[in-house]
């Protein structure tokens, strides 16, 4: 794991908005709308989703081997 | 790990009310992470907003904070800042508050050059209260008042506050976030009346009624069509067509700001009593 998401779920409104930026299709939607991590290994924590969460609900930090 | 601007928010007030996608809080996150930049006290800043959508972020931000009138936020942060100049003052409107109900005390906050940071949330139209038109709908654009498209001419409010007198004009969008964060912390740097504009996406209201797609969607609008003020000057005219519109800080000025008026005044009239 390059990286470490932690997601505020209570925050979440599930705009999207993280999904569709994120260049490596890390991200999805679960079956009620809200944000999850779907294929973290590909994360290369270039920080778009936590730029541009209008809810501050979701935040990416380098891991150790990063 | 726990980010360093999370303690000017009140967490016990969040999740915000704000629709699902909503640019005003990436706006607010701005705010925040500027006066952070500039070292500004949660003790000596206080933040004033009107009414609206945008306003309610004076709510979640832990300062001094006033949540006033409709389009007053102006005069109540004039009337804060000639009381205690030491305070670092912020308003927060929206482009209704701001140009509609409030474009009197905007203007003439602008002309008195009172040292104010005014940042306004463009979100081109009232969100809170139906989608209705704001004088910065832009031309053709749908609203619930204008269901064939905006006839009126919209606003542009840097222009405005530029003609009015501000001596720091600026602009960003809610895609633009670092440029967006540094277009308010150079206008806390500037001792007189800053103005910023940040574009946010409204979804929910103008989006919807414009079919602009996602909260994603729109804010790839803003990344296709904010050109950088420096590439859009050397644009030629007939390359500035479309929906593109310039970003950037616009125009900087040097003019005795009203607190430094008013003391001399106070001096004129034989000091005051110590």
């Amino acid at each position: 794991m390059k990286s470490e998401i932690t997601i505020k779920m209570g925050r979440c409104k599930g705009c999207g908005i993280c999904v569709a930026f994120c260049p490596k299709q890390v991200l999805a939607l679960d079956e009620l709308g809200k944000v999850q991590v779907a294929n973290g290994d590909a994360c290369i924590a270039c920080g778009q989703c936590e730029l541009r969460c209008p809810d501050y609900a979701i935040f990416v930090d380098k891991g150790a081997e990063a | 790990m726990e980010r360093s601007y999370e303690k000017y928010f009140r967490q016990n007030r969040l999740p915000h009310l704000w629709c699902p996608g909503c640019g005003n809080g990436i706006a607010m996150k701005a705010i925040v992470q500027a006066i952070e930049k500039k070292g500004l006290s949660q003790d000596n800043t206080v933040i004033v907003s009107g009414i609206g959508c945008s306003s309610r972020a004076s709510g979640y931000m832990d300062f001094d904070t006033l949540h006033t009138a409709h389009g007053r936020a102006i005069p109540f942060a004039t009337g804060i800042k000639l009381a205690n100049p030491d305070l670092n003052v912020v308003v927060i409107t929206g482009d209704g508050d701001c140009t509609a109900i409030g474009g009197n005390h905007f203007i003439h906050g602008c002309r008195r050059n009172i040292d104010l940071t005014v940042v306004l949330f463009n979100n081109n139209i009232y969100g809170m209260t139906g989608g209705q038109a704001s004088p910065m709908t832009p031309l053709g654009k749908k609203a619930t008042t204008a269901p064939y498209g905006s006839v009126d001419r919209p606003f542009d409010a840097c222009h405005l506050a530029e003609a009015a007198g501000a001596t720091y004009v600026a602009r960003s969008t809610a895609f633009h976030e670092k440029h967006l964060v540094d277009m308010i912390a150079d206008g806390f740097d500037n001792k007189g009346f800053s103005f910023i504009e940040a574009l946010v996406q409204c979804p929910t209201a103008y989006g919807r009624k414009n079919k602009m797609g996602s909260p994603a969607n729109m804010m790839m609008w803003m990344r296709d069509n904010a050109v950088m003020k420096a590439a859009w000057d050397k644009l030629p005219e007939e390359k500035k067509t479309g929906e593109k519109f310039p970003i950037g800080c616009f125009y900087k000025a040097e003019a005795m700001d009203y607190d430094t008026a008013y003391d001399q005044v106070i001096e004129r009239a034989g000091g005051a009593a110590k």
